[in-house]
């Protein structure tokens, strides 16, 4: 697929594939998401901000310039802001695909980073050359005052201009929790949430700190996602009991909706409000045990997003949908173009590869 | 329910404009109540002593004036407060200082004033609409409070830009409010009266202080009634 290129949240070109629970594909407008949601559906977003976590520095021991990527810890909480799992790239800057980035400088625990008026200090390594756990000195508003004046949204080769925080920032951007952004939720619009209340769809959020979605480095991409944490509202729990009583679809928007709730129902009891660590893989192996659908980006195969959709569907329902985004000239990537792709009806292992060709379009 | 405890207790509120005149008074007066509290202003010496002075609020340097310190600022409003409940637009332009007739005034103390009592105000409001909503979906107050002004309403010879500015800045608000009431989101505008402020002094040096209201007194009536206006709306802290 071809990737957006252009910092857009809602091009008003873009454009929706609908999967049905039987796999059949529907081309359509995304400005027309709402047409499929029905009376009582329950969306629900991820209305975490996103972080400036790109942190261009020097890695004192040295010298050498490096960039560094924020890309997960384990609470949500905003005055544990010192400790952070990050990838460190060397020299250059997004410009170079990430596949094609220098590695930094070897790193060892104790070393010390200087990031622009930001000083963060190696904890550990995590078995990798780029991946290590860091601790930034000082309080945790002169850490956010540093990261909100020294930091950028991370920045895409695919991307011309750079990217500010405004075209990272959905428009429920709430906590700024999130490392990259969750961008299936680009989609949303004050207006599209209005419709939704005139058509008696309901909405709610979650906050879950979406972490890096690919690194370009085929080991470290093995590992993701990061365990990443999410807060899920009393008054969304609510929602969902609601929908779930009136026998109404839970629409998750994005993978990281997808993981928080998924990860919040596995237990089987009733949902609880609060925080909690999102630790699992969703796949073909998983078991959905409450969304009923997901909208999402066009992902690419062999991303840990695209292997989720597989709890959605079976793989020649996704690999028949692949083929049309490809075929059709759907756009990939944040600001690329959405797919709608409902919970297979049957256990996903029943529609046979020649019935899913049968469903080609 | 205790009686005797503000309803602001416990409310995330952000003031711009923290460091003096109404603005301080109101991050005094918030804190006094209970409420969280972070302030946003352009002087960091000025930013540190407040936040000395005032413990446990949080102090942020910048200028809302300026479009690309708009979502640093949101950043760090959000992760001071862990979200918000309220916004208080208090931070102000005059334009021309010493006040000059429209005549007089330079197109750039114009738009100085617009940029800072205008499109500031609704670049950080849309940047915050976001952790508004969040709010309003878990049944917590959403507010916006714009500080208006009498010249606003009246033409006073010399007050062209400030005037206009706030005029347009009330009915933004009101549209604002309009559009936002759906959503559980609440905007609107207070005229705070003639104030003993640094930024009377410099509009009108020849005024006597002790015929202006004091700051104080105009922060309580203001949070007299938010209180009110949340007593009223059906939400919870």
């Amino acid at each position: 697929m071809k990737a957006a290129h252009e910092p857009i949240q809602r091009p008003r070109d873009a454009r929706l594939l609908v999967v049905d629970a039987a796999g059949r594909l529907h081309h359509d407008r995304r400005a027309n998401l709402a047409d499929h949601l029905r009376r009582g559906d329950l969306l629900i977003a991820n209305d975490a901000a996103t972080l400036p976590a790109s942190l261009a520095g020097i890695h004192v021991p040295s010298g050498a310039p490096i960039e560094v990527r924020l890309a997960g810890r384990d609470m949500l909480a905003v005055d544990a802001v010192r400790e952070f799992t990050a990838i460190v790239f060397g020299a250059g800057d997004h410009r170079t695909r990430t596949e094609d980035r220098a590695l930094p400088p070897p790193l060892a625990a104790g070393d010390v980073l200087q990031l622009g008026p930001l000083r963060a200090t190696v904890q550990r390594t995590l078995g990798h050359p780029r991946l290590i756990v860091l601790r930034f000195d000082g309080a945790p508003n002169v850490i956010w005052a540093g990261l909100a004046r020294h930091g950028r949204p991370i920045q895409y080769a695919h991307i011309d201009a750079p990217l500010a925080l405004w075209d990272a920032w959905t428009r429920v951007a709430a906590l700024p929790v999130a490392f990259e952004a969750p961008s299936a939720g680009f989609v949303l619009d004050w207006q599209l949430l209005a419709s939704l209340r005139e058509r008696g769809i309901g909405f709610a959020t979650l906050t879950h700190a979406a972490g890096i979605s690919s690194t370009g480095d085929a080991a470290l991409d093995a590992r993701l996602p990061f365990p990443e944490p999410y807060y899920l509202p009393a008054s969304t729990v609510a929602a969902i009991a609601a929908a779930r009583t009136n026998g109404a679809r839970i629409v998750a928007l994005g993978t990281t909706v997808t993981r928080a709730l998924e990860h919040a129902a596995a237990h089987g009891g009733p949902l609880r409000a609060g925080e909690a660590l999102a630790t699992q893989r969703l796949g073909a192996h998983s078991r959905l045990c409450l969304v009923d659908a997901i909208v999402s980006g066009t992902h690419e195969p062999g991303s840990s997003h695209h292997a989720l959709l597989h709890a959605f569907a079976s793989a020649e329902v996704i690999a028949n949908a692949d083929r049309a985004l490809e075929r059709h000239g759907y756009l990939t990537h944040e600001f690329g173009d959405s797919v709608l792709l409902e919970r297979a009806l049957a256990p996903t292992a029943a529609v046979t590869p020649s019935e899913a060709a049968l469903l080609a379009d | 329910m205790n009686t005797t405890s503000s309803a602001l207790r416990g409310l995330r509120v952000a003031v711009t404009g923290g460091t003096s005149g109404l603005g301080l008074a109101l991050v005094e007066a918030l804190r006094t109540r209970g409420a969280e509290v972070a302030f946003v202003a352009r002087d960091a010496a000025r930013v540190a002593a407040v936040a000395r002075a005032q413990r446990g609020a949080h102090g942020i340097v910048g200028d809302v004036s300026i479009k690309e310190q708009t979502y640093p600022i949101a950043l760090q409003i959000t992760a001071a407060l862990g979200g918000l409940d309220l916004l208080i637009h208090n931070a102000s332009s005059l334009g021309p200082v010493p006040l000059v007739p429209l005549a007089d005034t330079d197109c750039e103390d114009l738009e100085l004033a617009l940029a800072t009592n205008l499109v500031g105000p609704f670049r950080l409001t849309k940047a915050l609409l976001g952790a508004l909503g969040a709010s309003a979906r878990e049944g917590r107050p959403a507010q916006v409070l714009h500080i208006g002004s009498d010249a606003a309403v009246t033409p006073y010879p010399c007050w062209g830009a400030y005037g206009a500015s706030k005029a347009a800045l009330v009915h933004l608000s009101r549209i604002w409010d309009e559009e936002m009431k759906p959503h559980g989101i609440r905007v609107s505008a207070v005229d705070p009266g003639d104030m003993d402020t640094p930024l009377h002094a410099l509009a009108v040096p020849a005024a006597d202080p002790a015929t202006l209201k004091r700051p104080a007194d105009a922060a309580r009536e203001i949070l007299d009634g938010i209180e009110a206006a949340i007593a009223s709306a059906e939400v919870h802290i």
